[in-house]
């Protein structure tokens, strides 16, 4: 690889790893508020897997880019605007019906988006879709089975859902954005090309809601700007609990 | 995922994954085959009758000089256990007289539930757990305190990420399954 492409792969790497850590770190706010027992369980394992992504594209990147940098500097020392995630991830965990919704709503693109991953010319990228995918296939079984009870359950639950994908709906064209940097890799191999994955995404998405009483919003408003780093207000409270000790305590081990 | 065992379509015969008889061949041939069975008596920290060995985390065990180099594959991306099976390793080689080591982690061939044998699948099942039943992963296990099929899924998700959780509806026990993966 040049040099360029490189550091791109590592960008690339860094992006991916990001969207991982936090979306992980808002599941894990579940872990003892969960509606039950399972529920809890279920969901702080499921952060546990996107932790663990996040340490695999973390260390890739951290790799890459060498010298001092590790998936701890990365993931600690880093500022908000240093922080390349979708907007999406990063948004509170909401109630029930609005976590479930975004888990589901991404399952479903990290489905696509890690089999096209798993043919990367870059072999640990490749290595690393291979892994995910696996966990990937029984979250989105889960997730989707909350989408069927939730969106055919009570009036409150039908509600709460409707609410939840009218608040989310703005914040999906983002995960079908190709820029500069993925057009690149895109070129050379390496990257997923993003916007092949809507249209497939849509008939799955759809397919699901068919089946409930809750109605797909239209397209209008969107969100943009996780990849150059200009996020919503809520992901600084988000560092400034998950990077606590370590700006406290910097360097600190146990 | 690729076979090598052709024999026509018979579940009474396991067929064994291309990269598993290849973790296997590594072990046969190995120029170092005390350090194999050295590191047999590290477990699993979560299912500690299963080895890791028997598991499919170890991958091989190779000697550079004096400094021994174990590779190993995570189960799970997030698996906690890693961490732990990581310090074991080489607390234990270092109580069997081998200070230098490196153990890495490789990603590739990632591991799956159908790399375990008879006899880790045996052991598994006589400490409570219900052994991964199909590839696909969707077929239900039979119930490891009684044998009754009648069982039903309580959630994906038991005490750790590998883990269902189900209920038999005969002896009434919850039951930790061990996801096909
Ligand atoms: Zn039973």
């Amino acid at each position: 690889m040049t040099t360029d492409l490189t550091r791109a792969t590592a960008d690339y790497a860094v992006r991916l790893g990001d969207d991982a850590l936090i979306l992980g770190h808002r599941l894990s706010e579940w872990c003892s508020n969960g509606p039950f027992l399972e529920e809890d369980l279920a969901l702080t394992n499921v952060a546990l897997d996107y932790i663990g992504r996040a340490r695999m594209f973390l260390g890739y990147g951290a790799q890459l880019i060498g010298g001092d940098c590790t998936e701890d500097t990365l993931a600690y020392q880093r500022d908000c605007r240093e922080f390349t995630n979708l907007l999406i991830n990063e948004l509170p965990r909401g109630d029930f019906a609005f976590t479930m919704a975004r888990q589901y709503l991404l399952d479903e693109h990290a489905l696509l988006f890690l089999e096209a991953l798993q043919g990367s010319s870059d072999a640990e990228l490749a290595a690393i879709a291979t892994k995910a995918i696996k966990e990937t296939r029984y979250h989105l079984r889960r997730s989707r089975e909350w989408m069927l009870r939730l969106g055919d359950g009570t009036e409150e639950s039908r509600r709460r859902l409707q609410q939840a994908l009218e608040d989310i709906w703005g914040y999906l064209p983002e995960l079908f954005a190709m820029d500069e940097l993925e057009r690149e890799l895109l070129a050379a191999g390496i990257a997923v090309d993003r916007e092949a994955l809507e249209a497939p995404w849509r008939r799955a998405v759809s397919a699901t809601f068919a089946e409930t009483d809750v109605t797909l919003p239209a397209d209008g408003w969107r969100v943009d700007g996780g990849r150059t780093g200009y996020h919503t207000e809520h992901l600084g409270h988000l560092l400034s609990e998950l990077q606590f000790v370590q700006r406290a305590y910097p360097g600190c081990q146990w | 995922m690729p076979v090598v065992n052709a024999v026509a379509a018979s579940d009474r015969i396991p067929l064994l994954p291309v990269e598993e008889l290849e973790r296997r061949r590594r072990r046969q041939h190995s120029a170092c085959p005390e350090l194999w069975r050295l590191l047999d008596a590290v477990k699993d920290p979560e299912i500690p009758v299963i080895s890791i060995w028997e598991l499919g985390v170890l991958q091989n065990i190779e000697r550079d000089g004096d400094t021994v180099e174990v590779t190993i594959t995570p189960t799970y991306s997030g698996c906690p256990a890693m961490d732990v099976i990581r310090e074991e390793i080489g607390q234990a080689l270092e109580e069997g007289g081998y200070p230098h080591h490196r153990i890495q982690t490789r990603l590739s061939p990632a591991w799956s539930s159908t790399w375990m044998d008879e006899e880790a699948r045996a052991k598994l099942e006589a400490y409570g757990i219900a052994a991964p039943v199909s590839e696909a992963g969707r077929a239900a296990p039979a119930c490891p305190h009684c044998g009754s099929d009648r069982v039903q899924a309580v959630s994906e998700f038991g005490s750790t990420a590998c883990k269902a959780l189900y209920q038999c509806l005969d002896c009434h026990e919850p039951f930790d399954y061990f996801k096909s993966f």
